[in-house]
């Protein structure tokens, strides 16, 4: 294969490229849109170094160094929003991950086609909603007059209404439920799509052995899901700083926004609302960084212990 | 073997009971949002709706739809989900096309060039500040130009095509055909699973989206996006949550609280009525996408 690679790019002669003139000139229009769209932004990267004023431009704005970058990590409400950011990213992450893949064993076991089917249509239905839309519900069923409260209250658990978006300790949880129930069905499918592709014949000779039901989750579904589960988690890992917009944005309050704020919020908050583009670029370039480096390391460990890599 | 154990009678019981459980807790607020969208504002306040309205009523929809910019927002949104997907759909494919061709001379770097784009970007505020330089803010473009070409989709593509046979393309070149011609005629046809999974990808992403209406379109009504009213409803639904019983006395019978459920609920109508029957095509999607690059 890596021959046949070779070969190929040995072949770099007139005659190929006219050949693919029609290829060549395609794909240098996806090099300028790509170019356009995705690196020139990078090149946006060094007003974190300038005090940039936009009548100046990045071309004649002041350097100011680290400065901005040193005003961040003085700022405490910057280390709260880094703070933040990674314990819903990581809530999310493990709530998610977990729940999904107790979700796609369980529905496994359900022995019933039609119900089973339902289920899992009734599961994903949620992830084609938008935020707005999911946050909006939940609000409505956490607010003083929905379900939740009306449960809570008829089951003798609390006495009076609960506001749960006034109290710090709520969002948290918040933000993971409204996680959970918008992507759990979702991200349940490709566990499922792994658990038919186990070999049948496991499942047959443990049966003959005895083996209970527990004992075949255990010792031939989980190790037999564990690859995907590994991949997904390493793909994953990069993005747990993103988990944190939408959600924390619509949902957050002024009584919660020690709790509420991401890193996403606050480059906007000081980039676009207080027009402090170089402190928003510092900012989003401290995530980028960190999303890197988480990658970089869940995919060194992963090679460590022997799993599957993604690079 | 067909008599079951005691333990295995309890887990089926368990099981079930938490896959009701869970298609309860996923289906109820769904209903009761319907609920409270055909009921009374008012009567809503007092609580107590679940599943069934109590004072029935469609002046929540007649206010929405006679909302100007909910009208508005719904014509962008239709459009930006239509040409949207369609662009992405063409773009994607071709650069799919492109970079899985067996001789064309800079696969690999095209790829790469790509799926680098998946790891770094610049953020959110030059991201920002080069669609204002481009133009692209306050135009109904800056929802389907930058998203045009995606690496996650193109690869979802590439993977498919990957997997069709080589001699498809020599037999067509031996006939003459020219590469124009080997996607049109004979790639993209065999291509429909695929397209149709990553055209409901874009799709449902347009539809959904509301930040980039709120980031670059903020100040111009003109091409607001059903998602963004609706989230300027929401805001406008909890800063008056609080004050609930100063509403009950000012005797319109619309609250923000049933506006928004009944624009909630047609902003979602669509997607609902259409995703049984494009099911198989996601999971399809999802499962190549899967895929380890």
């Amino acid at each position: 294969m890596s021959r046949g690679k070779k070969k190929a790019k040995q072949e770099i002669t007139w005659k190929e490229i006219k050949r693919q003139k029609v290829l060549l000139i395609w794909s240098a229009f996806f090099v300028i849109y790509g170019f356009i769209f995705y690196y020139l932004p990078l090149g946006g990267w060094i007003m974190a170094f300038q005090n940039y004023k936009p009548k100046d431009g990045m071309l004649h704005s002041k350097w100011i160094g680290l400065d901005k970058f040193k005003f961040l990590f003085s700022d405490a409400s910057f280390i709260r929003v880094i703070r933040n950011t990674l314990a819903m990213g990581t809530i999310n992450l493990v709530t998610s991950f977990v729940m999904a893949i107790v979700f796609a064993i369980l529905l496994n076991e359900v022995k019933n086609v039609v119900g089973k089917k339902m289920v899992q249509t009734i599961s994903y239905l949620p992830h084609f909603l938008s935020w707005i839309i999911v946050t909006g519900i939940l609000h409505d069923a956490l607010s003083s007059t929905g379900i939740v409260n009306e449960v809570l209250q008829k089951l003798g658990i609390v006495s009076s209404q609960i506001n749960f978006f006034a109290h710090e300790s709520y969002f948290w949880p918040i933000v993971a439920f409204s996680n959970l129930w918008k992507e759990t069905g979702w991200n349940a499918i490709i566990y499922l799509a792994a658990i038919t592709a186990i070999d049948p014949s496991l499942y047959e000779a443990a049966s003959i052995d005895g083996a209970a039901r527990w004992a075949k989750i255990r010792y031939i579904t989980l190790p037999g899901i564990k690859p995907t589960i590994m991949i997904l988690l390493l793909m994953n890992v990069g993005n747990v700083l993103n988990a944190g917009f939408e959600v924390q944005y619509i949902l957050g309050n002024g009584l919660v926004q020690k709790v509420s704020q991401t890193i996403d919020i606050y480059v906007l908050n000081w980039g676009i609302s207080q027009n402090d583009y170089s402190l928003g670029t510092a900012a989003g370039i401290f995530k980028s960084a960190v999303s890197i480096f988480l990658i970089l390391l869940a995919n060194r460990m992963a090679k460590r212990s022997g799993e599957e890599s993604l690079f | 073997m067909k008599k079951k154990s005691l333990s295995d009678q309890i887990f089926v019981i368990c099981n079930t009971i938490f896959m009701v459980a869970f298609v309860v807790i996923t289906l109820y607020p769904v209903l009761n949002t319907l609920a409270i969208s055909f009921n009374d504002g008012i009567d809503t306040v007092r609580g107590g709706i679940h599943l069934i309205p109590r004072k029935f009523t469609l002046q929540n929809y007649y206010t929405v739809l006679h909302k100007q910019n909910m009208v508005t927002g719904a014509y962008i949104t239709v459009l930006r989900t239509v040409i949207g997907t369609l662009l992405a759909l063409v773009t994607n494919a071709l650069l799919a096309f492109i970079v899985s061709r067996k001789r064309f001379l800079f696969k690999s770097q095209l790829s790469l060039f790509w799926v680098i784009t998946m790891y770094v970007n610049g953020g959110l505020i030059p991201v920002f500040l080069l669609y204002k330089n481009l133009h692209l803010t306050g135009t109904f473009w800056v929802y389907v130009v930058p998203g045009a070409v995606s690496a996650f989709n193109m690869l979802v593509l590439r993977t498919y095509m990957v997997g069709l046979p080589d001699s498809l393309e020599e037999s067509a070149q031996l006939d003459g055909a020219g590469y124009m011609t080997i996607f049109v005629k004979i790639i993209s046809p065999l291509c429909k699973p695929v397209y149709a999974t990553v055209a409901l990808f874009v799709a449902v992403g347009q539809w959904n989206s509301w930040f980039d209406a709120m980031l670059y379109n903020r100040m111009s009504d003109k091409y607001t996006t059903l998602q963004y009213e609706l989230m300027k409803l929401l805001s406008s639904v909890m800063q008056q949550s609080g004050s609930a019983d100063s509403m009950r006395n000012s005797g319109n019978s619309i609250t923000p609280a049933s506006i928004r459920a009944a624009a909630t609920i047609a902003t979602m109508l669509p997607i609902v009525c259409l995703y049984p029957f494009l099911q198989r095509y996601f999971v399809t999607g999802l499962t190549i996408g899967g895929v380890k690059e």
